[in-house]
């Protein structure tokens, strides 16, 4: 896949058809790769790398990159496809002077848990079969490639790419991989245990705004918490019920709006499971509102922006309250 | 040099405990070490280090002043600072003691930082050597030797006892306060760092060259047109300043609670948008020049107003929690090129 990847921007490089190319670049170690636009074939030859880390999603690069002039060419994966369309649907990205070549992927890895399980001081890693073979400095290591992957990966909403200009792989299928049954673990909760168990995880919050900086949803030119004139900024919280506060109001702000491509809890130092806030919100729309997908399709009303006579009523939080409402 | 069984670590809390408030690293829900108040039952994290740094506890991130409250024409001050008592920080390693110093340099300096002062005053730092390094550590490339951190009391551990050598005053009047260690000879700890030190010498970034980030470069290093593909893809997170040990910027802001007004400092990143935001505006208007002012800090300024010293340890946080795995070390190897 990586060599076919690279001949690709090459190719899109020399024949003119783009002068920019956003991918992933070789790092220190095998799996630190970063985000990097490519100006030329050499570059690329050089630096271009294309594996199970590249799971950073280039989509949110794009609403600058594509401001730049001239063209630019971006490798999206199944779900960083879906990131993109919701930022076409909402203008952000000038559509046109984007060449959108769609990756298919088995899924990327989380070099923290391979670590965590007990992969410290990993040099190298190579795939046998279903397996990683880690080398440390302490020895081999084996571990199954599936308690590597990224938690997003593990639950894997869609293989479909929904937009693209070329396809390098097949075309996938939408898939039901139950990203939905942590959320279901959390109501059933009391509402006591619920309100301890995201006390307790975001407790560790250091507000570092990483989940915000890196979400395609969050794309407001200045957010209001770092506007000194908005009477909203929010650099030390006065007490530790306004930390948890930020991302409960961030998770209403992307709501219908979030693809679930998982980045906050990717990026999150602190291993908040910040992806549930917003699986949370996506199930209730979608047994409030009817099924939606964000990102799936340039045509169909955001549930939250649109109305019809079977939404459901604002009395809907009483009866869903249950005793406690 | 002092000894204890490895079974009997707990009973070495629960002592100094009864003295002192005491931290120990502690995983969380997580699974990721954290200076955590000891407790009985908190367990020693086998973590190689914390996700944040042990700055915090001589330099917290939020932390109140002072308060003000206007009655008519009178301005009464209320001391709001929280007092500072003796504790001791347990299993500090090498690298994160050594940003102490680093710290001191900046909050220690005249006039000095009194509320800093004052919890560097009553803190003891027992550091615990390291055996198992990661990739991601280069502490020995600012001279740190993690087999032998500093601190009041250095510990080792091995697979039956800890180690503990008292190296200040300070270590010296813990160390009286805990009958319960037992002396012993240097031999399991010389074999230890041995071994350890076989390891640092196959460590992939031991060899960073920091040779012409100086202040003879400055302006060279400043004007490299590299920073601009290195800042590229930069999120403008603050997740690298607030897991660095020795980032140290912080913003003064007051705060109105309708009954007072609260002063209070916080961490700041020089990543934001609005840092040292002035009436003028943003001083670095881009990514690129926030970007730049961070590791021209740490790696020319710093050493050229303190005699050569860089205002980083080799922790390798930042290597790994960056989200776009950017890093010091990368930042080194790309403009290291420049500055030779």
């Amino acid at each position: 896949m990586q060599q076919g990847l690279k001949e690709k921007a090459i190719q899109l490089l020399k024949d003119g058809t783009v002068d920019r190319v956003l991918g992933w670049k070789t790092g220190e170690f095998f799996y630190d790769l970063t985000p990097a636009v490519f100006r030329t074939p050499e570059e690329v030859e050089k630096d271009f790398v294309f594996s199970v880390f590249s799971g950073a999603n280039l989509s949110k690069y794009l609403i600058a990159e594509s401001r730049k002039g001239g063209k630019v060419a971006a490798f999206l994966k199944p779900c960083d496809t879906y990131s993109f369309q919701q930022l076409l649907k909402e203008h952000r990205i000038l559509r046109e002077n984007v060449y959108v070549v769609g990756v298919q992927c088995d899924g990327t890895c989380d070099i923290e848990k391979i670590k965590a399980a007990g992969c410290e001081g990993v040099t190298a890693v190579r795939e046998e079969g279903e397996s990683l073979v880690a080398e440390t400095l302490y020895g081999e290591k084996t571990i199954a490639k599936k308690d590597a992957l990224l938690e997003r990966c593990t639950v894997c909403k869609s293989h479909k790419l929904v937009v693209f200009d070329e396809l390098i792989g097949e075309q996938g299928e939408e898939q039901d991989a139950g990203r939905f049954a942590e959320v279901e673990k959390l109501e059933k909760m009391t509402p006591e245990e619920r309100y301890g168990f995201w006390r307790g995880e975001l407790s560790r919050c250091i507000r570092c705004n990483a989940c915000r900086n890196v979400c395609p949803a969050c794309s407001c030119e200045k957010c209001i918490f770092d506007n000194p004139d908005s009477g909203a900024r929010n650099k030390a919280a006065a007490d530790s019920f306004e930390e948890n506060m930020f991302h409960i109001i961030r998770a209403f702000h992307v709501a219908a709006r979030c693809t679930d491509c998982g980045e906050c809890s990717r990026v999150c130092p602190q291993h908040i499971p910040l992806h549930l806030l917003n699986r949370k919100f996506i199930k209730d729309i979608d047994e409030l509102y009817g099924e939606y997908q964000a990102g799936a399709d340039m045509d169909t009303k955001p549930p939250l922006m649109d109305f019809d006579k079977g939404d459901c009523e604002p009395s809907v939080v009483y009866k869903r309250g249950g005793e406690k409402a | 040099m002092k000894q204890l069984p490895l079974s009997r670590l707990n009973d070495l809390f629960a002592a100094i405990s009864a003295a002192r408030k005491l931290y120990i690293p502690a995983d969380d829900a997580a699974g990721q070490a954290r200076f955590t108040v000891w407790q009985e039952g908190t367990a020693l994290s086998k973590n190689l280090n914390t996700v944040r740094s042990a700055k915090d506890l001589f330099f917290p991130q939020v932390e109140n002043l002072v308060g003000f409250k206007v009655t008519g024409k009178q301005i009464e001050l209320i001391e709001s600072r929280d007092p500072s008592e003796p504790f001791v920080l347990f299993g500090v390693r090498a690298c994160d003691c050594r940003s102490f110093d680093i710290l001191d340099k900046v909050f220690l300096a005249e006039p000095a930082d009194t509320y800093y002062k004052s919890r560097r005053e009553n803190g003891a730092v027992v550091t615990m050597a390291c055996t198992r390094p990661a990739e991601t550590c280069f502490c020995t490339v600012f001279g740190i030797d993690p087999t032998d951190p500093a601190g009041d009391v250095t510990c080792w551990q091995d697979e039956k006892n800890l180690y503990w050598r008292a190296n200040t005053a300070k270590g010296e009047a813990l160390t009286e306060m805990l009958p319960l260690l037992g002396d012993a000879g240097e031999e399991a700890v010389k074999t230890q760092q041995a071994e350890t030190r076989k390891i640092l010498g196959r460590l992939p970034l031991k060899d960073l060259d920091l040779r012409g980030f100086d202040g003879e470069h400055m302006m060279e290093l400043f004007k490299s047109p590299k920073w601009a593909s290195l800042s590229e893809s930069c999120l403008g997170c603050g997740t690298c300043t607030f897991v660095c040990p020795t980032c140290q910027c912080y913003d003064i802001e007051e705060f109105n609670t309708g009954s007072e007004v609260k002063r209070f400092r916080c961490w700041d990143s020089c990543m934001y948008s609005d840092f040292t935001k002035m009436s003028a505006g943003q001083p670095r208007p881009t990514q690129l020049e926030r970007f730049r002012q961070r590791f021209m800090h740490k790696l020319v300024y710093f050493p050229a107003n303190n005699d050569g010293v860089y205002g980083c340890v080799g922790c390798g946080r930042c290597l790994q929690k960056c989200p776009i795995h950017m890093n010091i070390a990368k930042v080194i190897k790309t403009l290291g090129e420049d500055a030779k």
